[in-house]
């Protein structure tokens, strides 16, 4: 242990400590002027977002491998920290509208961000859990923020109760994997593996007991039941980001464990995961077509992006395409950030204060009144498709290409179908907008409205000109420091 | 047979009926009162096996402070008699089958890792000690171990942010 | 385990419980004699010469007085009760020892039970955490809501403090650089760490009385608003138990305070008469249990808000930073 291996935790640190300063520091400021704590916590994200970029590139091992610093988790740390400064911004208005605006939601939005961040570096499966429940247990109480709003309890109630129960899950499979391979260190299980010290069944049973307490994270079929209830009870702001972020950190795991520590194992996890992608596909986007309420839909769009990205996995555990795989993951991972981000943005502006204009029937009329806003959302829709010229498209090109490439045809085939019958609900949020006509309420707060605009022009410009994420994502490595 | 395999099976019986008996009682501090006894016998089995520092861990963090706070949650909101309600007609069975799945897994792993047969390994004095284990915490697991601070931290500004709301709202 | 170890331990065991029973039952007498003077009262002085048979009276009537079982109660758990209550304050001196190594007809002993194990103070903190139960479940059994009210104040009571108690002992425990007992009092040999750890020994000894329950921190069973807290409604022999349980936690807590701060069974000339360190530490404690008396003669009863108040606002922090305090002098100092 030396000074280099605090540095490898430092956004960690900062982010975490931060929070913990900002906890002391939110007792001073009067409680109408709340916004100088989120100025404050966006300073802090900054902080972390330069620790960041001062390391990139580096990758060591850190505090006995139980941290791991590489292109992987320096790439999601800034997916993550941007995530964050994006769901402060769009935070801050919303809440002062609600009238829930407290001190502790950046707060607690900072300690759920330093989860994430661990949750990038974790070098061990009790890290991991750690990670877990750190992203996991801000996010059960941010869910429940407009307390005693009923919507919201039941909200944090079920995210709650069914993420502890997935926890169990996770622990569970974590303890069996141990007994199987005799350490939780990523690294000494890939070895482990290889020398055939394990017991396979103990391996098998614990590797899918960690995929279903993940999978519950990151709302995969069949964990996925809390999905639409949870995303459509908690304060929006808080949806957008346990859509992206919660969604990112679990997936970060998965990677990290199935990919660069199990891949001796592969033959086990590969085709559960490619039924959990298909069936994760097929009912996320079945099942969003009969939603009239924006945020159900967008929680089974969210959903059935879990499938998408979920492909990964099966197309990894050919080894030659491994690598290409988890590009293509976190390709996804970036793309779904933004537009999701961007589209939750749309509906935070749509939403009254009371919590109401959220049906779909809403937007009616949103063309005519803020043609910038529809076209912003138009955009997210196209990019939720996987149309071009949208960012969505590039993330399915490349995704898709991986998994043909893996030999998994019928599954890109399941890809391509699910992507087509998607278009009929996202278009049809397009059609409202333009086609019907209506008067709706709409917020214009700068704040959010740069988001949004952010976010779109993200969406467009990344989807016109991929290369420069394409070439940061092409120096990212995940494999390297286990071989 | 020494002293010490009495003392255990002993030992093990009357952890094995306190735990029956926490499942079996209807009134929830009763229940509580047989779990907490079932903690302290397991503490005193950890005893046998020379765990001193996890043994007394175990009762002041279990018997003495998780039971203490749930036996003061079941006497403030009085809600000891309630019957629990309606019971699920499949809950016996597949508890029945996921109890015998939980046994035969560590049946088939105690017995393959021959730990029932095999003499117990030579401790040294230090094994298990508050100093070695204080130096395994915050030399190979630090990184768990502060985050798991932090964790507390987080769960406690929870707790607080969702009641005082509440409270508020109250007034 | 051979038999002459079983028959030593089992002996020792005996004589601690001893202590513990006839402390119990003199410092009854011990405590409303001083209250009286202090008081300017005589106090009970008919029972034998000074009220020495005192103590003999009380329990003979105690016995004689008729064991009621009310009709709410939860009858297994109000007779458990009692015996729940005091066993831990039996228990609680087995890592306490008594004196050094001595050698007695051509066999050497120490004076103390367990007092060399590595968790020794640990194992107090366990048991005083399990303390509470026997509260507890005489509030709850008696089926009377001024008992069950007495037993959730001091559930909240004693769980507050021990806190403030824990960390309380970390400043010696740091010192000594172990958690033993032995190494503790071993530590103590040129400067008891009353002297380096000031802060440490107050917050102890208020932690303490209050983890207790006695005055000014007697808040489950305050009379006057409680009828008598958690034992309203015990009489008889089962009243003692809970009376020999609040003295014989006195006791035990004295004996540790005296371990912990004031160089337990430590004194002039120990090394060359080892049987002096019994005596060194009676005295040691009988000052200990003359100041919580005095205690209870001069402060009025806390309001329970205030309790924990100071439980959590003071205390605790108090307790925190002496252990940061502490932390940083041994690593600046080097010791």
């Amino acid at each position: 242990m030396d000074w280099q291996d605090f540095l490898s935790v430092l956004p960690f640190i900062i982010v975490a400590g931060w929070a913990t300063i900002l906890l002391l520091v939110d007792l001073w400021i009067p409680a109408n002027r709340k916004g100088i704590t989120a100025g404050l916590a966006v300073l802090g994200l900054i902080a972390a977002i330069a620790a960041v970029i001062s390391r990139f590139g580096i990758e060591r091992e850190a505090f006995d491998g139980m941290i791991i610093v590489d292109g992987f988790s320096s790439f999601l740390q800034l997916l993550f920290l941007g995530v964050g400064v994006i769901a402060i911004a769009q935070a801050y208005d919303y809440l002062r509208r609600r009238d829930i605006e407290r001190g502790e939601y950046y707060i607690l939005l900072l300690y759920s961000l330093s989860g994430m961040l661990l949750m990038a570096s974790a070098g061990d499966l009790i890290v991991v859990f750690l990670a877990v429940e750190l992203l996991s247990i801000p996010l059960y109480v941010l869910a429940a923020f407009a307390i005693p709003k009923a919507d919201s309890e039941e909200s944090a109630l079920k995210y709650f109760l069914l993420g502890a129960f997935a926890s169990g899950f996770l622990v569970y499979g974590i303890a069996l994997v141990f007994g199987s391979t005799g350490t939780t260190a990523l690294s000494g299980m890939v070895a482990a593996i290889e020398s055939a010290e394990t017991t396979p069944i103990l391996l098998l049973v614990g590797s899918g007991m960690i995929l279903v307490g993940l999978g519950f994270k990151v709302a995969a079929v069949p964990f996925h039941m809390w999905t639409p209830d949870v995303y459509q009870g908690a304060p929006t702001s808080v949806t957008s980001f346990m859509a992206v972020g919660a969604k990112a950190g679990g997936f970060a795991a998965l990677l990290r464990i199935f990919i660069s520590a199990l891949p001796g194992a592969a033959v086990m996890w590969m085709p559960l995961t490619m039924w959990i992608a298909a069936l994760t596909m097929a009912w996320g986007n079945i099942a969003a077509i009969s939603q009239t309420n924006i945020k159900r839909m967008l929680a089974y769009s969210s959903i059935a992006h879990a499938g998408y990205i979920f492909m990964a996995l099966p197309a990894a555990a050919t080894p030659e395409v491994a690598p290409e795989a988890v590009r293509a993951a976190l390709f996804y991972l970036v793309t779904y950030a933004i537009t999701n981000l961007g589209a939750w943005g749309v509906v935070l502006a749509m939403e009254k204060a009371e919590g109401s204009g959220l049906e779909i029937e809403d937007y009616s009329g949103l063309g005519k009144k803020r043609p910038a806003l529809a076209l912003a959302m138009a955009l997210f829709m196209l990019s939720l498709t996987g149309i071009p010229p949208t960012v969505g498209f590039m993330g399915k090109f490349y995704l898709f290409q991986v998994v043909i490439d893996a030999n998994l045809i019928w599954l890109a085939l399941v890809g391509v179908v699910t992507s087509l019958i998607s278009a009929y609900y996202y278009l049809r949020v397009i059609v409202v907008m333009y086609m019907r006509d209506g008067e709706p309420e709409v917020r214009s707060e700068a704040l959010l409205n740069s988001t949004i605009f952010i976010t779109a022009f993200g969406t467009f410009f990344f989807g016109i000109l991929p290369g420069f994420l394409l070439k940061m994502i092409n120096q990212v490595s995940l494999l390297d420091l286990f071989r | 047979m020494t002293i010490d395999l009495v003392l255990f099976f002993g030992l093990a019986l009357i952890a094995v009926v306190a735990a029956i008996a926490m499942i079996a009682s209807r009134n929830a501090v009763y229940s509580a009162l047989f779990l907490v006894f079932n903690f302290l016998t397991v503490a005193t089995l950890y005893l046998l096996l020379n765990a001193a520092f996890i043994a007394v861990v175990q009762v002041t963090v279990y018997a003495g402070a998780i039971m203490v706070l749930f036996l003061f949650v079941i006497m403030l909101l009085g809600t000891e008699r309630e019957s629990i309600g309606g019971r699920i007609r499949w809950q016996m069975p597949l508890s029945i089958v996921l109890g015998l799945a939980l046994a035969g897994e560590l049946a088939y792993v105690l017995l393959r890792n021959d730990i029932v047969q095999g003499p117990l390994a030579d401790l040294t004095v230090e094994f298990g000690s508050p100093a070695s284990i204080g130096r395994v915490l915050f030399n190979e697991y630090l990184v768990p171990f502060e985050v798991t601070s932090i964790l507390l931290l987080v769960a406690m500004i929870g707790a607080i942010v969702i009641t005082r709301k509440q409270r508020e709202e109250g007034k | 385990m051979s038999l002459a170890l079983l028959i030593e331990w089992s002996l020792k065991s005996v004589v601690i419980i001893l202590v513990i029973l006839g402390g119990f039952a003199y410092l009854t007498l011990f405590e409303r004699r001083v209250l009286a003077r202090m008081q300017t009262r005589i106090g009970p002085n008919r029972a034998g010469p000074w009220g020495l048979l005192q103590p003999v009276a009380d329990g003979v009537k105690l016995i004689f007085n008729e064991e009621l079982i009310p009709a709410q109660a939860d009858k297994v758990l109000f007779l458990l009760a009692p015996v729940i209550t005091v066993v831990p304050a039996l228990i609680l001196l087995a890592v306490i020892p008594f004196g050094p190594e001595v050698t007695l007809f051509g066999r050497s002993y120490y004076l103390g039970l367990a007092s060399n194990v590595n968790v020794g103070v640990l194992y107090i903190l366990a048991v005083s955490s399990i303390a509470v139960y026997g509260i507890v479940i005489a509030g709850w059994a008696s089926g009377n809501k001024y008992a069950l009210l007495g037993g959730v104040r001091s559930t909240a009571q004693m769980v507050s403090y021990e806190l403030a108690l824990a960390l309380a002992f970390v400043g010696p425990i740091m010192l000594a650089g172990s958690m033993s007992v032995d190494a503790i009092i071993e530590g103590q040999r040129h400067l008891w760490y009353v002297i380096l750890q000031p802060l440490g020994f107050l917050i102890f000894l208020i932690a303490a009385v209050a983890e207790i329950n006695r005055a000014p921190f007697d808040m489950p069973e305050a009379e006057q608003e409680l009828v008598a807290g958690y034992h309203a409604e015990y009489s008889g022999m089962k009243f003692a138990l809970f009376f020999m349980a609040e003295y014989g936690k006195m006791i035990a807590v004295s004996f540790i305070a005296a371990t912990m701060f004031l160089g337990g069974y430590l004194g002039p000339f120990i090394d060359r008469w080892p049987l002096l360190g019994p005596i060194y530490l009676f005295i040691k404690v009988v000052a200990l249990l003359f100041f919580i008396v005095w205690l209870r003669a001069t402060f009025p009863r806390f309001r329970y808000d205030q309790l924990m108040a100071f439980g959590w606002k003071i205390l605790l922090p108090l307790g925190l930073l002496n252990v940061v305090v502490t932390g940083v002098i041994i690593v600046l100092v080097g010791g």
